[in-house]
């Protein structure tokens, strides 16, 4: 749980989306301030996914204003590039890149995005590497690892660019049930270490120990948002209430 | 005792693979009736019909065409240069390098051996082989310097370049004299290398989201998959002087090559933008969301998982490349099909068309055999790297 509030990081307000006429996302607004840990939940095709990712542009709105670090998100590809910089993104299906080593798959951003020199950019990826618990998988290539240390070898990866903010999509869903464990673990690590982290997931254990701020997600529309202990112990929407009784 | 038992063995192999049933055996009947008519065919006209006279004579018009003959030596120099090149490949890459250096030693030794190649051919294949040792031992000492392997390449490739076209140092041997197997190798690597990376740019403009670049993409690569190979050649032969005007002038086989570079491209675009779409939407994704730009993510993510997609049908678009130089006959270019031609038309050699055929057969099947395997070698250590 971080102490330093400052201003909003990331600022989204009256996002819409459509895809051709299915309304994706309503009027969705929200502020996230440093430091801070927001958990998404709900149900699928809610559009939490959507929403995640149109804050690192892989998807685009139609309307409203999305502001990362003080860039707006506009048209303009060194804007988004600007963002995506500063922001790293975990998937659900891991995509690391497939010809390319362990360690390779980390350096290769901060080598030509960052322009670090290689030798320093090593050292980092190994640094990662450890802090994930993987350092002996370096010289792998992906196939080679199981689930869990994909995942974490894709944390590794996004972390390496020294990212302020950390998109999680639905991290462990892809895991078989004895590999969510690590995964969930370096994530609380980072959690504690003050880094900024929205998070989709179904994990709700995990959701009432790491976040700061829970976001329940329903047809396109964040229903509640609340602490944990609002949310969890006295939800106010009916929607909410409905959800966690079929969860938990 | 062992003799017996195997003589026994196969019996009951007979038994049960070619004489189980009624069916069967009949069928086996009739196969082995077939197949010992055409043995026995092919045997005889080997034996006692063939006259080898023919290739023997134009062994050389067959291997470079009208080339000067005191001018040679310069075909035999790129030669060296390429197998220099390929020994130092071979001595720091290994893998592939390896099949393609031993086959080649091997077709150089076999071609020495043959009884009516001239002396001065004997010596220049033996350079040849040793050449490729020289260049394997250099590439082993030097293999960490990666640099020097580059740079033998940027010395080596203009030397070509001015062997082949003399720019004023040597004498300039006309276009027009080039010809036979020399010919159809120079059409088929100049359309290859150009080709491959046009037909990238293709398949890349093709999946652009801007309008005029995609559009002239799609035109560009329909037009060109409409239209059959000799009506390009036919067109680039009539009409590129057109549209050059008087700018320059462009020799007959420039015009050829031009013509069948542009071809290939659009072959290439397709199957490279196949390539491209067995790639995960995950892949781009990610590479995105690192915040690597367009030419970072195509040339380091993307390019490399597409390319090994489609080895085998690019291969194959190699393979096609060298077998279609045999249609730049019909415009009267004299490469190997044209050089055949050319001979058999000749009344000295009259009713020879069969050895000069199956000649022209052989090199094209040795080639392609070659090329096939190291098709499947390069599969192999790719995916060997991969998992």
């Amino acid at each position: 749980m971080a102490e330093d509030k400052g201003s909003a990081y990331i600022a989204c307000r009256n996002i819409n989306k459509w895809y051709g006429t299915h309304h994706v996302l309503k009027n969705v607004s929200l502020e996230v301030k440093k430091g801070e840990v927001i958990v998404i939940i709900g149900p699928s095709g809610s559009g939490k996914s959507t929403f995640i990712r149109t804050i690192n542009g892989l998807e685009e709105i139609q309307q409203g204003e999305i502001i990362v670090d003080g860039i707006s998100l506009s048209d303009n590809i060194s804007d988004i590039e600007a963002i995506r910089k500063e922001t790293g993104m975990v998937f659900q299906q891991f995509n690391l890149f497939p010809h390319m080593t362990i360690k390779e798959n980390i350096i290769l951003a901060p080598i030509w995005v960052r322009k670090i020199p290689k030798e320093s950019a090593v050292k980092i990826a190994l640094e990662l590497l450890e802090r994930v618990g993987i350092l002996d998988q370096a010289d792998k290539y992906p196939g080679q690892l199981s689930g869990g240390q994909q995942q974490r070898a894709a944390i590794a990866r996004a972390l390496a660019m020294q990212p302020k903010i950390m998109l999680f999509d639905e991290p462990t869903s892809a895991l078989d049930p004895e590999m969510i464990k690590e995964v969930l673990d370096v994530m609380k690590t980072l959690a504690e270490s003050g880094m900024t982290l929205l998070i989709v997931t179904h994990e709700m254990n995990f959701a009432r120990e790491v976040a700061d701020r829970i976001i329940f997600f329903d047809g396109g529309e964040i229903i509640e948002s609340g602490t944990p202990e609002h949310f969890f112990e006295n939800p106010k929407h009916e929607r909410t209430k409905l959800f966690l009784s079929q969860i938990l | 005792m062992s003799v017996s038992k195997s003589r026994i063995k196969a019996r009951v192999w007979l038994k049960e693979n070619l004489f189980s049933s009624w069916k069967n055996t009949f069928l086996t009947c009739l196969s082995a009736a077939v197949l010992l008519f055409i043995t026995k065919g092919i045997l005889s006209w080997l034996i006692f019909t063939a006259n080898w006279e023919v290739i023997y004579a134009n062994i050389r018009l067959l291997m470079v065409g009208q080339y000067p003959v005191e001018e040679i030596w310069r075909i035999w120099t790129m030669l060296c240069l390429a197998m220099f090149l390929l020994g130092m490949s071979w001595g720091i890459y290994r893998g592939v390098f390896t099949q393609i250096s031993v086959v080649l030693i091997v077709i150089f030794a076999v071609t020495a051996l043959i009884p009516f190649i001239s002396g001065t051919a004997r010596l220049w294949l033996f350079l040849e082989i040793i050449l490729i040792g020289a260049g394997y031992w250099f590439g082993r000492t030097f293999s960490h310097v990666k640099k020097f392997y580059l740079i033998c390449w940027v010395v080596c490739f203009p030397l070509i370049l001015l062997l082949i076209n003399g720019f004023g140092l040597l004498k300039h041997v006309k276009s027009n004299l080039w010809g036979g197997f020399y010919l159809t190798i120079l059409i088929a690597i100049v359309t290859i290398v150009f080709s491959f990376p046009l037909g990238i740019l293709l398949a890349l403009g093709r999946r652009s989201k801007l309008p005029a670049i995609h559009w002239f993409c799609v035109v560009y690569i329909e037009a060109v998959r409409g239209v059959p190979l000799i009506t390009v050649l036919f067109m680039s032969q009539l009409l590129l002087p057109l549209f050059i005007g008087n700018l320059f002038e462009l020799s007959s086989v420039l015009r050829v090559m031009i013509g069948f570079t542009l071809f290939n491209a659009a072959y290439v675009a397709e199957t490279v933008r196949g390539g491209m779409q067995a790639i995960p939407r995950g892949q781009y994704e990610a590479a995105e969301a690192l915040g690597l730009n367009y030419v970072q993510r195509m040339t380091f993510i993307i390019m490399p998982q597409a390319l090994r997609n489609v080895i085998p049908a690019l291969v194959g678009t190699i393979i096609e490349v060298f077998k279609d130089t045999s249609l730049v006959a019909i415009v009267s270019l004299m490469d190997l099909m044209g050089i055949a031609k050319r001979i058999i038309a000749n009344p000295q050699f009259l009713g020879r068309q069969m050895e000069v055929f199956i000649f022209v057969a052989s090199v094209f099947l040795v080639l392609c055999l070659l090329l096939s395997n190291v098709s499947k070698r390069l599969e192999i250590t790719l995916n060997r790297d991969r998992n």
